[in-house]
């Protein structure tokens, strides 16, 4: 699937690289005790050292490092067994310490592979040049009074992952594929919960564009703290218009930050290279190389759980879901093993459809996650079973749904309430399509001339006959041998 | 003055132990002298309060048989550099104004834990940056010695405040921080022992940091015993600070008697500076000849980075503090000057609560560690760093302590030098490499100058082998005999 621009001197693609922010999921911050709950009353989770108090010291939560290293072995990168810890100087009111401690020179992981499921079916690999640690800022609030500025230090001291991307992504959906792929990894993982809206994964967008065929890498910009999938391939789709604009009228793009502001969907300048800080990067005295040892890092491989391309070769080969399929119901943990519990002791391809099709379709109208459905994965599977022994149609399976959706009551219980169970007693349909037969001659005789499609209009007859309840394929049987007498 | 302010630690210890004056009595003497002396400047907070109540704690402990150790009920004073919870801490600051930490240092805790008794917060230099003790927002300390004609000295820094007050019988002990000297030079401006212990036997936390990577507490006395007691009180491994050695603390004061028979004692030939006084570099070759006589053999070595260790100095401290100082900004405690901006107010902030030594070594910091010049001056200086290391770890293959000058000058007036930097940061040039290669290193009284002045004498040992280095420190210090005291205390 290519992305192309169409401009006014030739076709023009477009390169993008993500920086993407993971918060990692831990009790405490990167270099304090304190708590890191999202939510919590303004400045009640700050230590003495999150606020930065004279002579205090940082000291490397083991347990953050740990995860950084699980989610390296995730993306199947390099780890670094030595890596440093730099400081990041530059004044901000809501960066007590004057300086951001995160590792530079000496990320703990190193290159790496994310696997893009795309949509026809096939893969593409997107490499990652690098994960590093390091502390999340406080947070400035402007809003709260008309001449003065809070600051909220709950978030000071936060342990992050940085993940970057190789400028492998071509298009605004690659990116959005990336980002939930790499979503769907940390959270298979544990190292971090995904959730956007909480601030807990956002991107910064580099963005350059090229004319079609050349392999160049033109002056990128970057649009920081982008954080929805939506907002990321909103700012692409803009950043590469623009560019591709500004060359063609003979502009050149200057290397600069933007932000995106998402009520005008659109990207401004924050600032150009010429008044970026001098970070004066220099290793942070306070702390210690992490040192990690092979064996360390083995421990940790081993409680690495399946992950999500694993998971869906195992969909694949072991119960014939289509690559597609497969890829769908891997993209999110709790999907996969929703599907995996419905699956189980029912036809998987069943399982599948009823999954991505009914359950996607009622729980996207209602707004739902997967994790609040009114229908658990265990009734879904019993209502799979009573399709599968014909106690009911699919047909009447699908109202069967409806109804658990809305009521959150058994299928078998609606079954039975409802008296849907399916006249699978040719006796009975027998009766029904006599009948049909006896007050419809013209049709018979339409039928009998050689119009071999009239058997659905008698079928129909028969369904609506017996309220939907016999079982078509028996009615399509009977349905033939009398007509063919 | 009274007897029990010319009382040693050790000799205090022992009239506490026989009951021959009470914590209170003890600590009672001191806040008198420590008040009798105010002209020395040598306090920015005294807290008599404090040390009387803590002198009580202390004697109702001896009453019940629970004495907490050697420094149970001994008074101390403590460089203004060591947050004390409840105490304004200032380090000496315009921009710390007020700031009241809510937290103990481990440091001054350890202390507490061990009994001894705050008198007061020492004077220092802005930040621990100086040599001089001039460069304090609350004034320079005067040094207890005073020169030709009554002139008035400087005590040297950064812990000028608490080289003062022990040379001048105010407390038998102070803790300082020494992070290219200003432990030891100190010492050595008047006449008292100064000790930095190996990086890392002291925890840094709650100290007010200068640069990260040199910054040591360690103990100024009037005895090499009183130094080994007092850095056995104070150091430990810490899990607050990260640089801190996970390793156990010895008796520091066992073998201190033993003497140096066999000991091998380098001479660096490295260690003169031209232009030092002639008297410095008799005292040096005295105190080789004191060491021979009691046993010891002293050979010759070199460290052939030593020139390049204070250019170095100066560029990595600078650089860590200009990071260490950037917390000070007017946001959430001490000074706040209001500005039409955010920026603003960091401009005024600083601009207004930095002295001007402050300043001048943000500025080189930040300018060593910006894009361009970071690898000519950052990395060259800790390569420089590294090799300075490694001709301690050689010299240390073929020694067990090395014996240098501690300073090229005695104590010189208040108002020298203070126009010129370099000539003041000369004041380090035998202290830093012992400081930039982390090791433990001690200054001892040894003799007076043409205008009987004291003058130190520096030893320094391997990593963590301050018991090594303490006893030749004690044989150094008895064969001394320095018993000169400064005019100001009889």
């Amino acid at each position: 699937m290519s992305y192309i621009i169409e401009g006014e001197t030739g076709d023009w693609e477009v390169v993008i690289g993500l920086e993407v922010h993971a918060q990692i999921t831990s009790q405490a911050k990167l270099f304090s005790g304190s708590a890191t709950a999202f939510g919590a009353a303004p400045n009640t989770q700050v230590s003495l050292v999150d606020a930065a108090m004279p002579g205090m010291l940082p000291v490397i939560n083991e347990y953050c490092v740990q995860q950084a290293v699980k989610t390296g072995l995730g993306l199947k990168a390099q780890i670094n067994l030595h890596s440093v810890f730099e400081r990041k100087n530059y004044f901000y009111a809501d960066r007590p310490q004057g300086y951001q401690i995160a590792q530079y020179a000496e990320p703990i992981v190193g290159e790496g592979t994310v696997v893009l499921d795309m949509p026809d079916g096939s893969t593409r690999d997107i490499g990652i040049e690098r994960l590093h640690m390091e502390q999340d800022a406080g947070k400035s609030l402007h809003d709260q009074d008309p001449k003065r500025t809070f600051i909220d230090l709950n978030r000071s001291g936060v342990a992050l992952m940085e993940i970057v991307s190789k400028p492998d992504l071509r298009s605004p959906e690659d990116a959005g594929l990336f980002v939930r792929k790499l979503r769907a990894i940390v959270r298979y993982l544990g190292t971090c919960d995904g959730n956007m809206e909480e601030g807990s994964m956002r991107a910064d967008v580099n963005v350059s564009v090229r004319p079609v065929g050349s392999d160049e890498l033109r002056t990128r910009t970057e649009t920081k703290n982008v954080n929805s999938v939506r907002f990321i391939m909103q700012v692409i789709e803009h950043e590469a218009a623009r560019q591709v604009e500004a060359y063609e009228s003979g502009e050149e793009i200057v290397q600069e930050t933007r932000l995106y502001d998402a009520a005008r969907n659109e990207t401004r300048s924050m600032r150009s290279k010429e008044f970026a800080h001098d970070y004066r990067y220099f290793p942070d005295p306070d702390l210690l190389a992490v040192v990690l040892s092979e064996d360390e890092v083995e421990t940790i491989r081993k409680t690495l759980p399946e992950l999500p391309d694993e998971t869906k070769q195992r969909f694949i080969d072991e119960l014939g879901l289509t690559p597609y399929d497969a890829g769908v119901l891997v993209a999110d943990k709790e999907t996969a093993e929703f599907f995996e519990h419905a699956a189980s002791g029912n036809d998987a391809k069943t399982a599948a459809n009823w999954v991505t099709g009914n359950l996607f379709g009622a729980l996207n109208t209602a707004g739902l996650a997967i994790a609040d459905s009114p229908v658990s994965a265990d009734a879904l599977s019993q209502l799979l079973g009573l399709m599968a022994d014909d106690t009911i149609s699919g047909r009447i399976a699908k109202g069967v749904f409806e109804d658990m959706f809305e009521t959150g009551r058994s299928a078998k219980d609606i079954v039975k309430d409802k008296g849907l169970e399916q006249i699978t007693d040719s006796g009975e349909i027998e009766t029904a399509v006599d009948a049909v037969i006896t007050e419809n001659p013209d049709q018979v005789a339409d039928f009998q001339g050689g119009n071999e499609k009239a058997i659905g209009w008698f079928v129909g007859q028969v369904m609506k006959a017996t309220g939907g309840k016999a079982n078509p394929k028996l009615v399509n049987e009977l349905l033939r041998k009398k007509l063919a007498q | 003055m009274s007897a029990l302010t010319n009382l040693t630690i050790a000799g205090a210890e022992k009239g506490l132990a026989a009951g021959d004056f009470s914590a209170q009595e003890l600590t009672t003497a001191h806040i008198e002298a420590m008040e009798a002396a105010r002209d020395l400047n040598a306090f920015i907070t005294e807290t008599p309060d404090i040390a009387l109540s803590r002198a009580k704690d202390s004697d109702a402990r001896r009453a019940s048989g629970a004495v907490l150790g050697a420094m149970d009920g001994i008074p101390i004073a403590v460089k203004d550099l060591f947050c004390t919870d409840g105490v304004l801490t200032t380090a000496a600051s315009h921009i710390l104004d007020g700031f009241t930490p809510p937290y103990e240092s481990t440091i001054t805790q350890n202390l507490r834990d061990a009994g001894a008794v705050m008198l007061g917060k020492t004077n220092l230099d802005e930040f621990a940056m100086g040599s001089a003790n001039v460069t304090s927002y609350y004034g320079p300390v005067k040094n207890p010695w005073t020169g030709k004609g009554g002139k008035d000295l400087v005590p040297g820094g950064s812990s000028g405040g608490s080289a003062s007050a022990v040379a001048a019988r105010i407390a038998p002990g102070a803790i300082g921080t020494d992070t290219g000297g200003s432990i030891r030079q100190p010492a050595s401006f008047t006449g008292i022992v100064g000790m930095k212990p190996t990086y890392g036997r002291c925890s840094r936390w709650g100290v007010v940091a200068f640069a990260s990577s040199l910054d040591q507490a360690g103990p100024l006395t009037r005895t090499v015993e009183d130094a080994a007691l007092m850095l056995g009180a104070m150091s430990g491994f810490d899990a607050k600070d990260s640089t801190s050695a996970p390793m156990d603390v010895p008796d520091f004061t066992a073998g201190l008697k033993d003497g140096v028979r066999g000991l091998k004692v380098g001479i660096p030939r490295e260690y003169t500076l031209d232009g030092m006084p002639a008297e410095i570099d008799a005292l040096w070759a005295q105190g080789r000849e004191w060491l021979e006589a009691q046993g010891a053999q002293c050979v010759e070595v070199s460290l052939p980075h030593t020139k390049y260790a204070l250019p170095a100095y100066y560029i990595v401290a600078p650089a860590e503090a200009s990071s260490n100082l950037a917390r000070y900004d007017g946001v959430r405690y001490g000074l706040r000057v209001a500005g039409e901006s955010l920026d603003d107010m960091y401009e005024a902030t600083r601009g207004e609560g930095f002295g001007e030594e402050v300043r001048r070594r943000v500025l080189i910091g930040t300018y060593v560690l910006s894009a361009g010049y970071y690898d000519a001056y950052y990395i060259k200086a800790q390569r420089v760093r590294t090799l300075i290391a490694g001709d301690f770890r050689k010299a240390f293959e073929d020694v067990d302590v090395l014996l240098t000058p501690t300073a090229p000058s005695a104590a010189f007036a208040i108002g020298e030098k203070m126009d010129d930097p370099v000539a003041m940061y000369l004041n380090d040039v035998f202290t830093v490499p012992a400081s930039m290669a982390g090791l433990p290193a001690i200054s001892l009284p040894a003799g007076l100058d043409g205008d009987g002045l004291p003058l130190g004498l520096h030893l320094i040992a391997k990593p963590f082998d301050e018991v090594t280095l303490f006893r030749a420190a004690f044989a150094l210090e008895d064969a001394a005999g320095f018993d000169a005291r400064p005019g100001g205390a009889s």
